[in-house]
């Protein structure tokens, strides 16, 4: 499917701010829209367009284009949007993966990349790029907050697994990390497995005292259903990614009460995350997700650039965007020397709010939280 | 590894057997009988599953979407051969994968298009959820004895279908000759029908049963595709027989390969590199598994005919 949609973000009411000085800026996004991770996609989109027709800026305009999950596919869109669209920013992929194939080329030919997911240790330790920002998370920051957690907890002898694929094994390795405990059993599952009978039978027989798993999307469902059919009752701890509001629906009663680790949810007490939760279910009809958050903050991060700079002085946009000089939902935001956020990361507990199945932030795991990949870059 | 550990293993390869089984029978009758390459066989897995979610959703019955999803399913199924495969037995295997492969495609984003990009809730009835007690002190899931069961039960009502009545006489001889049968008077074309209709129906009850304990999502059917054909290839294309044999060996060497393999290598290697290693090569057993098949009898374990 080809999805190709121009959308200029037009303004209704630009409440009072006048025009500042600065230029137009043409985004290009390059993220999931079809296909099995398409969910993770269209929110990050959302948000991201969502805060552009609240700015009501004219001088932004973005053009969308679906990457369907293939490295391919985004470097030919990417290859597309720089040549042809004339892009200046580019922003938008989902998966570390996409997002390694994407970015160091995008950003050799000048171009800056604003990630509103994607934060492999790659691009923030040696191949980090002074025109590339991440305003999600490196990929290690809320493994190590479930590691945290996992101490305050008082876990002594987990169990953790995690796909065999770099994602995770960055994973596991985040968790141990900051993890004190021993580990009665380390398992690599297959990418996209959706049995998990056999590694929870090694869990019961382990005698573990607490699970940590990282399975995104559709593997995390499968998991968790099966987990709480099979009567073991070891508290599970994870990152937020098998916790979206996407997802949580589908896997219903069996998250009930688990843990998990987010920089960002919907509670936070703050007027930027207020506005941004009414908004967006005012416009979607439905909750937001960590996803559509980083979206938001991403549009907001670069909505605040262009008020001070104008895209066409490199250095200058670059300082602007550095600065973070906007309300994120998430209250705190800067970013470390790696350009990597440094913020506060959350325990949450799923609960449900009438028949809706959510997440409450129950308390900080990890305050001002950089990376470990700061000393290894080199700008 | 304990001895419950291993009984509990075994199971678990017999219940994810038998649910391969169901997939693979479908594809092997539609390649033994047409002669028809169906990369779309997935794709009606997936249909099978979002039927069942959307009446469970609906009417909260679970035995209701399990009629749903065998009804949908092979509605979808007949439907497909009435207007796009009926088309292909006569072209050359090749315009077959294409053509089912833009199957796949429709049928992902049509079904998107229906219920959108977030995966949808199924989940096991009350009456089948928790773990019971087997002898020796095993806990396992009742809702995979279930599907054992129902795995096997389908298992043996299709050998009766086979074997005992004039349509499983008239599929037999399509497989063996299918000029033969059409100039004996059979009426061909809805036999092929038929049969591309009950195999789409067993792999919609296999997405179905599956999707309770798993993600009902779109593209759900195409990992269970590939390991439905190396079930087939095992088991030697068109035999029934050999779909049964070559799921329950396909489920048990994945099973026990993802414990075994990992205990094999920490022997000596750290326990990461262990895991990963093991993790690896147990997800090449079964690709192994078929090639050692495939050296021994080229046609698989019961082929022949084909």
């Amino acid at each position: 499917m080809k999805l190709k949609s121009l959308i200029a973000a037009a303004s209704l009411a630009a409440l009072g701010t006048a025009a500042m000085a600065e230029g137009p800026v043409k985004v290009g996004m390059i993220t999931t829209l079809s296909g099995g991770g398409a969910g993770l996609g269209i929110d990050v989109r959302d948000g991201f367009m969502l805060a552009a027709k609240m700015a009501g800026n004219d001088n932004l305009s973005v053009v969308i284009e679906d990457d369907q999950r293939k490295p391919e596919i985004a470097v030919q869109l990417a290859d597309k949007m720089i040549q042809s669209d004339k892009v200046d920013v580019l922003t938008g992929i989902i998966w570390s993966n996409l997002a390694m194939a994407v970015v160091p080329a995008a950003t050799a030919q000048g171009k800056f990349y604003l990630s509103p997911n994607a934060g492999p240790s790659a691009l923030a330790g040696k191949g980090c790029d002074k025109n590339y920002f991440n305003v999600a998370w490196q990929n290690d920051n809320l493994h190590e907050a479930a590691g945290g957690y996992a101490n305050s907890a008082g876990f002594k002898n987990s169990f953790i697994l995690a796909p065999n694929y770099p994602a995770g094994q960055d994973a596991l390795t985040g968790y141990k990390r900051l993890y004190k405990g021993g580990l009665a059993g380390e398992v690599f599952t297959q990418l996209g497995q959706k049995d998990y009978a056999s590694e929870i039978a090694q869990i019961r027989a382990s005698g573990a005292d607490s699970v940590f798993f990282f399975l995104p999307g559709g593997m995390g469902i499968s998991f968790l259903k099966q987990y709480a059919d099979s009567g073991l009752d070891l508290p599970v701890v994870g990152p937020a990614f098998s916790f979206d509001q996407g997802i949580l629906q589908a896997v219903g009663d069996a998250a009930m009460g688990v843990k998990n680790t987010s920089q960002w949810n919907k509670d936070i007490d703050n007027a930027a995350n207020a506005a941004f939760v009414t908004a967006f279910q005012a416009e979607y009809g439905r909750l937001p997700s960590l996803y559509a958050s980083q979206g938001y903050d991403t549009a907001n991060l670069l909505l605040s650039a262009m008020a001070k700079a104008d895209v066409g002085d490199a250095d200058a946009f670059r300082a602007a965007l550095m600065a973070a000089d906007f309300d994120s939902v998430r209250g705190d935001f800067k970013f470390s020397a790696n350009h990597h956020p440094i913020q506060d990361i959350y325990v949450r507990e799923v609960i449900k709010e009438g028949d809706v199945y959510t997440n409450k932030i129950i308390g900080t795991a990890l305050e001002d939280h950089s990376n470990v990949y700061v000393d290894e870059c080199k700008m | 590894m304990t001895t419950i550990l291993f009984i509990e293993q075994v199971l678990n390869g017999l219940q994810f057997g038998v649910m391969l089984f169901l997939m693979a029978a479908g594809l092997t009758l539609v390649f033994g009988v047409m002669g028809l390459i169906n990369l779309a066989h997935g794709s009606l897995y997936m249909v099978g599953a979002f039927a069942a979610a959307a009446v469970a959703g609906a009417t909260g019955s679970f035995l209701l979407a399990l009629i749903a999803a065998l009804a949908a399913a092979a509605a979808a199924g007949a439907l497909v051969e009435l207007l796009i495969i009926r088309r292909l037995y006569a072209r050359d295997h090749l315009d077959q994968v294409l053509a089912t492969f833009a199957l796949i495609l429709i049928f992902s984003e049509g079904t998107r298009w229906l219920f959108g990009s977030f995966p949808l809730y199924l989940d096991i009835p009350d009456y089948l959820s928790g773990p019971v007690t087997l002898p020796g002190g095993i806990h396992y899931p009742l809702y995979r004895l279930a599907l054992i069961a129902a795995g096997l039960a389908v298992a043996a009502g299709l050998f009766l279908l086979i074997s005992r009545t004039r349509l499983g006489i008239q599929i037999r001889a399509g497989e063996s000759d299918r000029e033969m049968i059409a100039a004996l008077g059979v009426d061909i074309s809805k036999l092929y029908t038929i049969v591309f209709a009950l195999g789409a129906a067993l792999a919609g009850l296999a997405g179905a049963l599956v999707g309770a304990i798993q993600s009902v999502q779109v593209g759900m059917g195409e990992p269970v595709l590939i390991l439905a054909f190396v079930v087939i290839v095992i088991g030697g294309i068109g035999s029934i027989k050999g779909a049964l044999i070559g799921a329950l060996m396909v489920g048990l060497t994945s099973t026990l390969g993802s414990i075994a393999m990992p205990a094999l290598f920490r022997m000596f290697m750290d326990n990461s590199a262990a895991s990963a290693t093991g993790s690896a090569v147990s997800s090449m057993l079964i690709y192994i598994l078929m090639a050692a098949v495939l050296v021994w009898r080229p046609k698989g374990l019961f082929g022949g005919a084909v």
